[in-house]
């Protein structure tokens, strides 16, 4: 495993090498262009720490086997881009169904469907967090370098097993493939199972300790049994996994802010949020309000600043973010929205920015 | 063990239709589970949707009731995770090899040391009744009104093919020869399989002139050939497909074999036997 000190990694290799160090001892996946090099070293590297790799048959089933896997008590994750994560997305919700905490990395490409294979998109954004049927929450986080997507890697881990939920991070094809120095750190906080409390949050047994569990993703009572066509059952149940992501919005909530005083405010997140901040520097009046975790929106942090702002949304694709941006703005007394969305494989520019100032 | 330690009794009566081929299916797991007394605390069963999906419900030990087909991806990863764990999968024909068929012919293929029991009633009983790929050629269900223009699956002659270390077909109509042959299932390292052939009156023999069970079980017992009986020219994978579409089921072990099982060490001996460049 890394130790303490400095490297010069990819963004695929970084994020495997923090799952390593998160302590994730299993991973299924089916190759896929931009993640593939994170699998590649995946595969080579696991087994060293005691873990599991398997190639699965395609990525509906590496996301099964890894939510069975984590049902162990084992951590788990998988690492995918658009296409497969669109045949994730029913184990996904099974997954926040039946509370099992997973890890998925998403890389973004450009979509729909095939799409552009090698190259930058953030069209999955509104993917992650509404993909699968019926109600759920997920938290999403969004790395903007190489040295984040290895911090985030690690705090995805923290939260899916803290709020037992699946957690994904969007990383995207530039920053899979860019090479950054990055730092690891002497120490590494690391939230084990049942370590911390949090209401409406039941414990995690494993399975084989003879817990005897019921699990399944039907509707269920609080000993797992299905009932499916009781009212109150229901809405207790869906109402507190949608709760205990939403009503803690304030302690998973994680963004970085520049200026928040200034007039004009750019929210942009992951690769595109890099052309913010040349303008901010040129620019005295404008400010950055970039969000580490898309989902849980972090209303908390983003009511305080966003009254009588001109807000300006920078992402790569046509509607995504700037959707929840605006309903939240317009609820806190932001004035006017301006939107950069720069689809194709172009990354922001900062004078495209400064065009629209 | 009692019959109520195994399954959940507080989760009693179950679904299941009355004649339901899934009332000799639950006791011969029982049977053979006691009979090997298989520790429960350290087994995990596993299963898709379907009336067969819920029977791991009812039993008493850890039970993961999965998505729709990838029951056999579930486990996969509880047996890597934890390979000290006994992992048997229950699930039906459509989960299993419709929804779920690319996910069991790659298990097969790895030889992963998980056991299966399929029980095949022909038919999708739980959504009332349709077109499986496992109905007979010209029967009827309420998607194949004017009957069934498809070629069934041969199930068991699909996973000996895939690679399985032992693959038996049994029906419901020999629950003796089914406890011995799940207890061999059990027992073997590697991918075990069991077809298992039931009968669904309510939903599939109701509209095939077999809606006692009776007479559904006693079409099933008449249209099993035991593999012993089957002359050596039609065990041909075409010969096999044949039978299979006149809903003729070849019963009895179809394999027992030792290759090596996946995530396990192989001894020297294995090693050399494997094909290297």
């Amino acid at each position: 495993m890394l130790t303490p000190g400095r490297y010069f990694l990819s963004g695929n290799v970084a994020t495997a090498e923090a799952a390593l160090l998160a302590g994730c001892r299993f991973y299924a996946g089916y190759p896929i262009t931009p993640s593939s090099e994170l699998m590649e070293h995946m595969s080579g590297r696991i087994e060293n720490e005691g873990g599991v790799f398997i190639q699965t048959e395609d990525e509906i089933s590496a996301i099964a086997a890894v939510i069975g896997a984590a049902m162990t008590g084992t951590k788990s994750m998988t690492a995918t881009s658009g296409p497969g994560f669109s045949l994730m997305q029913e184990n996904l919700g099974y997954a926040a169904m039946t509370e099992t905490p997973i890890v998925i990395v998403d890389v973004m490409r450009g979509g729909p469907s095939t799409g552009q294979v090698t190259v930058v998109a953030q069209g999955d954004v509104l993917q992650a967090r509404f993909g699968s049927h019926g109600d759920y929450e997920t938290i999403v986080l969004a790395p903007n370098s190489v040295q984040e997507l290895f911090d985030l890697t690690i705090k995805a881990f923290n939260l899916s097993i803290m709020f037992r939920n699946p957690v994904i991070l969007l990383s995207d094809a530039e920053l899979a493939h860019m090479t950054e120095k990055i730092t690891v750190p002497e120490k590494i906080d690391l939230v084990g199972f049942n370590d911390i409390e949090i209401e409406g949050i039941p414990k995690f047994t494993p399975l084989g300790i003879g817990g005897k569990l019921a699990i399944t993703g039907l509707t269920h009572n609080e000993k797992g049994y299905p009932i499916t066509t009781d009212v109150q059952v229901h809405r207790k149940l869906v109402t507190r996994i949608v709760n205990k992501i939403t009503k803690n919005e304030p302690i998973i909530s994680d963004v970085e802010i520049i200026n928040p005083e200034a007039d004009t405010l750019i929210v942009s997140y992951g690769i595109s949020s890099r052309a913010a901040y040349p303008v901010i520097k040129k620019h005295k009046d404008v400010g950055l309000f970039r969000p580490r975790t898309l989902w849980p929106f972090p209303e908390s942090k983003f009511k305080e600043i966003t009254k009588n702002k001109r807000i300006i949304v920078v992402e790569m694709n046509l509607r995504g973010y700037g959707l929840e941006v605006e309903r939240v703005g317009r609820k806190y007394g932001a004035k006017d929205f301006e939107y950069i969305n720069l689809i194709g494989g172009e990354v922001p520019k900062p004078y495209q920015i400064e065009e629209v100032l | 063990m009692e019959f109520f330690e195994f399954y959940r009794k507080d989760r009693w009566p179950h679904q299941f239709c009355p004649g339901c081929g899934l009332g000799t299916i639950m006791n011969t797991m029982y049977k053979a589970f006691n009979d090997l007394k298989m520790d429960i605390n350290k087994t995990v069963f596993v299963s898709g949707i379907g009336c067969t999906g819920r029977v791991p419900g009812y039993i008493n030990a850890d039970s993961v009731h999965t998505t729709h087909g990838r029951a056999l991806a579930f486990a996969t990863g509880i047996k890597l995770a934890r390979p000290d764990l006994n992992v048997i999968v229950i699930s039906g024909d459509g989960d299993l090899f419709a929804i779920g068929g690319n996910h069991i012919i790659h298990a097969a293929r790895r030889n992963i040391d998980i056991k299966v029991i399929a029980v095949n009633n022909a038919t999708y009983g739980l959504t009332g009744g349709q077109l499986a790929p496992t109905t007979p050629y010209n029967m009827i269900t309420t998607t194949s009104p004017y009957g069934n223009r498809e070629y069934p699956f041969a199930l068991a002659d699909l996973v000996a093919a895939a690679g399985a270390n032992y693959v038996a077909r049994w029906t419901t109509a020999h629950p003796n020869q089914l406890v011995n042959s799940l207890k061999q299932a059990f027992t073997t390292r590697g991918f075990s399989f069991v077809e298992v052939v039931s009968q669904c009156p309510v939903n599939f023999g109701r509209r095939n002139k077999m809606g006692d069970p009776v007479f559904h079980l006693r079409w099933i017992k008449e249209h099993a050939i035991p593999i012993s009986k089957v002359s050596f020219d039609v065990k041909t994978p075409y010969e096999i497909l044949d039978l299979n579409t006149k809903g003729i089921y070849i019963i009895g072990e179809l394999v027992r074999r030792n290759r090596p099982v996946y995530g396990e060490a192989l001894s020297e001996e294995e090693e050399e036997s494997v094909p290297m460049e």
